[in-house]
């Protein structure tokens, strides 16, 4: 398992996920994410071909009602 | 009740993009998604603000709000609030971006916790870094009227003076500037936070300028569906009243009914 920082807390996964698995394995929609990647947006289209590796640090957010 | 007369107005016009409603809404704060949607639907807004967070991975059934808004139906407005820094508030406006839906954001730069009143030097900041990457820019700040200035010199689509404290509900406290703000700009000026009730919608907009972001006086009423409605009938009111152009103040009574065949 690697260790990674996913909104803030550290958690293991296990190597060679994808962005898109590690959404997966969240119970997350892609379509209805925004990532930040190591402080860098991620075109969606390049959450498939991204791995995530150890040390990474990811935000993971989106739209909730604000004014 | 008889049908209203639609009277000619031209639509509020921001950044190229067409709104038949002044009155655009926020989505926080309600008590339910159900209420929200509801209230959003009274309110005729055809624009709403939506807050970028992070997903909480503990609540299975966290929800974020494209679960209960169709963005084909509803403009999203992604905003930028709770950001202290330009440098966060442009990070926020960049996430908000990245859903997909536009490039449009609501710039807000707090600069004190507990008037929430905008950082006006941050926002201007921020503004300018938005604009050069093509954000269609809709700038929150207090009503000085020298910061609206260079908010638009900076690229603004439109500038957007408080009425009065974010979550006041305190209506239009200085009407005067917002006045002045409204004469000297050429892009939309949208008032954006502090009405309460209705009266404050129909004021504000009696100032002529274009419209009336809100949420915590439709969210926070008792019945925010009734709420909702009552702010869209005032916004009308209110922009009408401007239209119209009122009676001149007078320090003196006259009367209404004609002097002359008065009985002797």
């Amino acid at each position: 398992m690697i260790e990674v920082t996913v909104n803030g807390d550290v958690r293991e996964v296990e190597p060679g996920l994808s962005v898109t698995q590690l959404l997966e394995r969240l119970g997350l929609q892609p379509r209805l994410v925004v990532v930040e990647h190591n402080r860098e947006i991620l075109d969606r289209a390049r959450y498939d071909g991204t791995p995530v590796e150890a040390g990474d640090n990811l935000e993971l957010v989106h739209f909730v009602g604000g004014g | 009740m008889p049908e209203l007369v639609k009277l000619e107005d031209h639509p509020l016009e921001i950044a190229g993009r067409e709104f038949r409603s002044r009155l655009i809404v926020g989505t926080g704060k309600y008590r339910s998604n159900d209420a929200m949607v509801d209230a959003i639907a009274a309110s005729g807004a055809e624009m709403v603000t939506v807050a970028v967070r992070r997903i909480d991975l503990d609540r299975t059934h966290e929800e974020g709000i494209l679960y209960h808004l169709d963005p084909g139906r509803i403009f999203l407005l992604p905003n930028t609030a709770g950001c202290y820094t330009a440098e966060d508030a442009v990070r926020y406006a960049r996430l908000g971006r990245a859903a997909g839906m536009s490039d449009w954001v609501k710039l807000e730069v707090i600069g004190d916790q507990r008037t929430l009143l905008p950082d006006v030097i941050a926002t201007l900041e921020a503004a300018k870094q938005l604009v050069s990457e093509g954000f269609k820019v809709l700038a929150y700040t207090n009503e000085d009227v020298v910061t609206a200035l260079k908010l638009e010199d900076a690229g603004c689509s439109a500038v957007m003076p408080l009425a009065s404290p974010i979550g006041s509900g305190l209506g239009l406290v200085n009407p005067y500037f917002v006045r002045e703000i409204k004469a000297r700009l050429h892009c939309p000026v949208i008032v954006d936070a502090g009405v309460g009730t209705a009266s404050d919608a129909c004021v504000t907009m009696e100032q002529g300028v274009d419209g009336i972001l809100m949420n915590t006086a439709i969210a926070e009423a008792s019945d925010p569906v009734r709420m909702a409605h009552a702010m869209r009938l005032a916004v009308v009111a209110g922009r009408e009243a401007y239209l119209a152009g009122r009676m001149p103040r007078r320090e003196v009574a006259v009367p209404s009914s004609p002097l002359a065949g008065m009985l002797a």
